[in-house]
């Protein structure tokens, strides 16, 4: 799954931090500008490294935090085949997690501590996974639109400046797109269904749209991240420009599916050769940011319950593990 | 048709239902587990762990397509595998009652994919030299995987057993808890005799011996005691169930039953 551009609505970050010497910085820049890659053991700007620590442990939480909405449905799949499926999928979101943590730790942060800032609320993950899954059309919609607003926004990323991050990406937009065409599958079945079922999955979709064009991130115009992120090819694109490509894809494939989508204003501009989509209320995204989606609570407690049960058995791993080496060296 | 067909035909028709049970015991066995691995998706441990049980499911799904679709196809009656897991209620079900129990902690679920394992393994293994080559195709297949299941599973349950104080008190009680429903493992009736007589299962008592021996090694290695082998009043494998099966039933079939002949 993916992150929303979250880091917008933080601070501008401090380009050169005292102490870091202008030649360093003009050398960083023209590598960057040149399209080379930075490794983790060049010589970075703070800020940039810290941008980056943010954006990819953000991706991260959002990809195992995305495991729970559709992970609710693995025991109610309404098929084998699905329910192989779906495991196969919310494992795919585990493991890009984990690319990305290891990604991340090449910054010089550890995944525990990473995580323990998601656990505490510190850190933020996409909005997105805070609305729930009631139906069964709710996992191909998730499917459908989120992981393939995911991938309008990851494969940038695939290019982006820093080299394990980039890599990262690239293994994961792979599996994206598998993940995007099951959702569509699910979507297509249902829409070709019982009445019932074209229902379920015209209501998925009044469910997910929104949240989906919003997933990436407010528009330029209040965006205050963007001009830095593109100079360090973090970004490559704009969030609404992003939004549009999405949107663009999108709209045809409702309409192959038959489903209307839930914007009224939404029309297709012959001048600029694009759909043209109504104004979006900026007001429910920043709701759920700060804590008052339908699900916040429910999504982090679930990763508190899991990581508190769970303690033991990571102590007793590490006993083992201790006790292990203490015998080989005995023995030795 | 002559009497010495008609004579013939009745054993094979009795043969035929046997295969069919068997094949549905293993089939219902895998998918039951499966889907109670899969509630832990999301909720283990760790990160590792979750890709891990996310896995064993994974393939335990797996297995059981294979084997529902052919139990399918040996009943005749154009059942699939999605109308054999979805519409049957819990008495229709022959899994091993150990595959039912709920998952408890990290421990308790180790223990019970270890025990199933364990058992897989001898089975799997045997049911390779199958007569029935269909059956022996699953088998070396579902095979590779239980390796690296058993290797998951006993790998925790040293893990766990050697790890902290509290680590071996509760894997310990899992042990315990679970023993009860080992009996059922190697408890064989007619139809695993028909299926032993015509070469196409393995005979139980020659697999228990040697999942006996295992476990015996796995839980010296993980420092666990043995405990003493207890009577059982589940046959869930002739359909008598704990009280578990309904619910996990319930969950997994609602939307079928819900939606009757809807296509998902
Ligand atoms: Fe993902
Ligand atoms: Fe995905």
């Amino acid at each position: 799954m993916y992150t929303q551009a979250l880091d917008t609505h933080g601070k501008e970050p401090v380009v050169a931090a005292a102490g870091e010497s202008a030649a360093h910085a003009a050398r960083f820049q023209s590598r960057v500008d040149a399209d080379e890659k930075i490794e983790p053991k060049d010589w970075m700007p703070d800020a940039y490294r810290q941008t980056l620590i943010r954006q990819i442990s953000q991706h991260a939480h959002s990809e195992i935090v995305g495991m729970l909405p559709e992970g609710n449905w693995i025991t109610r799949a309404p098929s084998l085949r699905r329910k192989a499926v779906l495991i196969a999928k919310v494992q795919d979101e585990g493991g890009h997690g984990m690319y990305l943590y290891s990604a991340a730790e090449t910054l010089g942060v550890t995944r525990d501590h990473l995580f323990e800032q998601l656990l505490s609320g510190a850190a933020k993950y996409s909005s997105i996974f805070n609305y729930p899954t009631l139906t069964w059309a709710d996992v191909g919609a998730i499917g459908w639109l989120v992981d393939g607003a995911a991938i309008m926004n990851q494969i940038p990323i695939c290019r982006c400046s820093y080299g394990p991050y980039a890599r990262a990406m690239v293994r994961i937009c792979k599996e994206e797109s598998f993940h995007q065409r099951q959702g569509f599958e699910i979507m297509l079945t249902l829409a070709q269904g019982t009445a019932a079922q074209r229902l379920m999955a015209q209501e998925a979709l009044n469910h997910w749209w929104w949240p989906s064009v919003m997933m990436f991130g407010p528009s330029d115009a209040d965006s205050k991240h963007t001009a830095q992120s593109m100079r360090w090819k973090i970004k490559r694109f704009s969030n609404d420009e992003l939004r549009q490509k999405f949107i663009d894809v999108t709209v045809p494939q409702a309409h192959f599916l038959g489903l209307t989508i839930p914007d009224a204003q939404l029309r297709w501009d012959e001048a600029t050769q694009h759909y043209i989509g109504g104004p979006i209320d900026w007001s429910e995204f920043n709701a759920v940011l700060k804590g008052n989606g339908p699900c916040n609570r429910e999504r982090l407690q679930a990763r508190r319950t899991a990581w508190e049960a769970g303690r033991w058995v990571r102590e007793a791993a590490s006993a083992h593990a201790e006790k292990l080496a203490a015998r080989t060296t005995q023995a030795a | 048709m002559s009497r010495a067909v008609a004579a013939a035909a009745r054993p094979d028709r009795a043969l035929h239902e046997a295969l069919l049970r068997y094949v549905l015991r293993l089939g219902d066995t895998s998918l039951v587990l499966g889907q109670r691995l899969g509630e832990w998706v999301g909720h283990a441990p760790t990160l590792e762990e979750d890709l891990g049980l996310a896995n064993l499911a994974l393939d335990l799904i797996g297995q059981a397509r294979l084997l529902l679709t052919y139990a399918g196809e040996i009943e005749g009656r154009e059942r699939d595998e999605d109308a054999l897991a979805y519409l049957r209620d819990a008495p229709e079900f022959f899994n091993l009652a150990l595959a039912e129990q709920p998952n408890g902690d990290f421990g308790c679920t180790i223990v019970r994919q270890w025990l199933m394992d364990s058992w897989q393994l001898e089975i799997y293994t045997s049911l390779q030299e199958s007569t029935d080559s269909r059956l022996a195709a699953i088998a070396a297949k579902a095979l590779k995987e239980t390796r690296y299941h058993y290797r998951f599973s006993s790998g925790w349950l040293v893990r766990l057993g050697d790890g902290t104080a509290e680590s071996h008190e509760r894997v310990q009680r899992a042990v315990d808890e679970l023993w009860r429903f080992t009996g059922e493992l190697f408890a064989a009736d007619e139809v695993d005799e028909r299926m032993v007589a015509v070469g196409i299962a393995p005979p139980l008592s020659t697999a228990e011996a040697h999942w006996s021996a295992r476990v015996d090694e796995d839980l010296r290695a993980a420092s666990l005691k043995r405990p003493a082998a207890q009577p059982y009043p589940w046959h869930g494998k002739r359909g008598v169930h704990t009280e578990h099966l309904g619910y996990v039933l319930a969950e997994m079939q609602h939307l079928q039953r819900t939606y009757p002949g809807a296509r998902w």
